[in-house]
């Protein structure tokens, strides 16, 4: 794969950022408040596709779980801003757990009260919790479908949980942010949806540039061995079960990261965020986008997202159609993904069979060795 | 004891829907290596036959037969799911042998499609069209073989599936005119009432069992002697065994994988259908009713292995009997005078939702110590 990919001019990848940037910075000029919302809250999806993307696309596991750690990340963010903001309500704490009859905070909600602590809560909770769901299943060697099942089962076991303990984390009914204070600002007040805007476009970038810090070098390598013949790699002497470790820790940091933005953007937190579709959708984005190739997973989130704002704004009931079909047709006919077709050969290919390009003239024996290098 | 019983009976009821739904998934699981994630909405479909057979058998003609619409719905159940499976099985799954994740997220798209389906078509053209497609994918095989080697045969294929389209469209709007009920399209759950003869209760040695669960039960005892015969007892049966254990080996010895993969695929999509007619006697049917289970059917699957019938009853048996006990509280009324962080924790979990929570981490603990479940396949094979 890596063969045929375009080597783009230094001007135009130089050009291509001048123009990201400025589109970022002018962008709350330009849209009204209720679409740059949307594009922030999109943007924010695309940290847990890159996520999904490290873990499907280049390790080749395949979580349906990736909720637990998305909603692990906005339940962080959200109680600290509930916390924070609760000195009108009896007792100090949240105006909620009066409903319950609950009069003193819960223990483990204690440290929330610390704006350092979340921020580092916020990513290293989620890492820590699917690091050790990770451990406690890849060290069996499950894997596969194996692997898939379990987290879709220990997402609905989170679901069952969060939904069910109203005394601790207000249950079915969420947690909400948008009448919070944040640095005396209202969360859901206008610039401060605009700075979270900001905040979001910058992580996104940043988190690509770490994702493609993790793929780069040795570490990456051992990824994609383990995702296209783990014996073997075990056998050269590798530990996978580490390595699967790791990275499905760091697919959960940025889940939460990816969660904290989502939920401060649209204003709740619930145990909504842990459903099994929700989960699903995430592996769809970055299997449209182009798995294993971490730009297609962001501009997978980003597109699917509002694509599907704007079918259910005209077609409510056509989008599932929509999404079943793009599930079966981007796993039958286009296994690489949008991104990945581009960066192959499928533009070529088509120009090809309309007859709008020269077919490029090879030895066939040089394509036979070629294909068999590629496959390796 | 008396509770012991009572808590005995409904985990086992519990477990014999699992049992069902999980038997089709398990026989896929082990001689594919396919998780199939739309096998709940074929438990959607089994549930909805029996709601449109119950209307039908409403009708004047098929008023005296009334109380015989539960038997007969079992059966339509098993052959409407089954073809529905099939035809997934033809059209997607065989494209992507190989790889079981892409199979996965495939068979996603096709339970979000299923699902919509219910929801906005009309179930009178629902019906009409898996009429259609039951006579299109049946009716050229029963033709004698002298057509069937002839080369003009893809000529009386398409003819068949006309007529098949002709049939499904009639019949559809013949439904759609005659019950009301079905011309619609709605979102909304429907009810299935059961017979007068499976109202009510039966006392067995003092304890009264609803006739309901005891029905379900035998249903699933009923599939599962059925599965257990053909698997061991019938040709087809040694064939799809067979290839459970190696595919290779027997597509070299001149079986037909494929002709095994569809007949197991349909037997397995057929056996959802059934657990779905069990369902629909629980409690209502919608488009989601598929989903409640299916996580359920998953860890029976993790638990008891493949290509093991028993690993997958004691599985779902040993899943339902937790479940009772633990979501319940049952273990508080038969021991009363535990010690009181016992007792707080039992209560903590007392609740269906909690249980699964618990039954997980059990499952979890229970997987560090046998990761292929109850009983594994052996082999020398890495990859197992």
């Amino acid at each position: 794969m890596s063969l045929n990919k375009i080597k783009f001019d230094k001007k135009i990848v130089l050009s291509f950022w001048i123009i990201l940037i400025a589109l970022i910075i002018a962008a709350p000029t330009l849209l009204p408040v209720f679409r740059l919302n949307l594009l922030g809250r999109y943007l924010s999806l695309s940290i847990v596709a890159l996520g999904v993307d490290l873990i499907w696309g280049y390790t080749g596991l395949l979580s349906l779980g990736q909720g637990i750690f998305f909603a692990l990340g906005g339940y962080c963010a959200a109680m600290y801003l509930q916390i924070t903001s609760s000195s009108e309500f009896p007792n100090n704490i949240p105006e909620f757990f009066a409903l319950y009859g609950v009069e003193k905070l819960p223990f483990f909600w204690e440290p929330f009260r610390s704006p350092i602590f979340t921020f580092f809560a916020i990513w290293i909770i989620p890492a820590l919790v699917s690091g050790l769901i990770g451990f406690l299943v890849f060290r069996n060697r499950i894997k596969g479908v194996y692997f898939s099942i379990l987290t879709q089962a220990s997402l609905l076991v989170f679901f069952n949980f969060f939904n069910g303990q109203q005394k601790l984390i207000n249950g079915t009914n969420g947690l909400k942010t948008d009448v919070t204070q944040l640095f005396g600002k209202m969360v859901g007040s206008e610039s401060m949806q605009r700075m979270f805007f900001w905040v979001t476009a910058i992580l996104v970038i940043a988190a690509w540039f770490f994702a493609k810090w993790v793929v780069k070098g040795r570490f990456g390598n051992i990824l994609i061995g383990i995702r296209d013949d783990e014996p073997r790699v075990r056998f050269t002497g590798y530990n996978p079960v580490i390595f699967k470790t790791i990275i499905f820790s760091i697919a959960g940091g940025l889940a939460g990261i990816s969660g904290a933005l989502y939920t401060v953007q649209s204003g709740i937190v619930s145990p909504q965020f842990m459903t099994v579709p929700f989960s699903i959708e995430m592996v769809i984005w970055v299997a449209v986008g182009g798995r294993g190739t971490l730009l297609g997973a962001i501009l997978g989130a980003v597109f699917i997202n509002y694509a599907k704002s704007l079918v259910s704004e005209a077609l409510p009931a056509s989008w599932m159609f929509i999404q079943g079909g793009l599930f079966i047709l981007v796993v039958t006919a286009l296994p690489e993904g949008v991104l990945g077709w581009i960066q192959g050969d499928g533009p070529r290919n088509l120009l090809q069979r309309f007859g709008l390009k020269r077919k490029i003239e090879t030895y066939p024996s040089l394509e036979v060795n070629n294909k068999e290098g590629n496959n390796e | 004891m008396e509770l012991l019983l009572d808590s005995l009976f409904n985990g086992v009821a519990i477990g014999s829907v699992l049992l069902v739904a999980a038997l089709g998934l398990a026989i896929v699981f082990g001689l594919m290596g396919v998780i199939n994630l739309a096998h709940g909405e074929l438990m959607m479909l089994g549930a909805y036959t029996t709601y449109v057979t119950q209307l039908i058998f409403k009708l004047p003609i098929l008023k005296p037969f009334y109380n015989s619409y539960i038997i007969v719905s079992i059966f339509l159940a098993f052959i409407v799911s089954g073809v529905v499976g099939i035809l997934l099985e033809k059209t997607i799954i065989r494209k992507l042998y190989g790889s079981p994740l892409e199979t996965l997220l495939a068979t996603w798209g096709v339970s979000l499609i299923l699902q919509q389906f219910v929801r906005s078509v009309p179930l009178a053209y629902g019906t009409g069209l898996v009429i259609s497609l039951i006579i299109g994918l049946f009716l050229p095989t029963t033709f004698p073989s002298k057509i069937k080697e002839s080369i003009n045969f893809k000529y009386f294929k398409f003819s068949s599936w006309i007529f098949a389209a002709l049939t499904g469209v009639l019949s559809g709007s013949v439904i759609s005119s005659s019950v009301s009920k079905l011309s619609r399209a709605s979102a909304r759950n429907v009810d299935v009432t059961a017979p007068s003869w499976m109202r009510g209760q039966v006392e067995i040695i003092g304890t009264a069992f609803p006739k309901t669960r005891l029905m379900i039960i035998v249903i699933t005892l009923i599939s599962v002697i059925a599965i257990t015969l053909f698997l061991n007892q019938s040709a087809w049966g040694m064939r799809i065994r067979a290839v459970t254990q190696n595919r290779q080996m027997s597509d070299c010895l001149g079986i037909s994988t494929e002709k095994v993969d569809i007949i197991t695929f349909g037997i397995g999509s057929g056996l959802a259908g059934v657990a779905g007619v069990a369902v629909s006697l629980l409690g209502s049917v919608g488009p989601n009713v598929g989903g409640n289970y299916i996580v359920g059917c998953f860890m029976v699957v993790v638990l008891g292995g493949v290509g093991n019938l028993l690993g997958t009853v004691l599985a779902s048996f040993g899943i339902g009997i937790m479940t009772d006990l633990i979501g319940a509280g049952r273990l508080l009324s038969i021991w009363p005078d535990m010690p009181l962080p016992l007792s707080n924790t039992i209560n903590f979990f007392a609740t269906t939702s909690m249980a699964r929570v618990m039954i997980f981490a059990l499952i979890v603990i229970f997987l560090q110590f046998k990761p292929t479940g109850l009983f594994p396949q052996k082999g020398r094979l890495v990859e197992n």
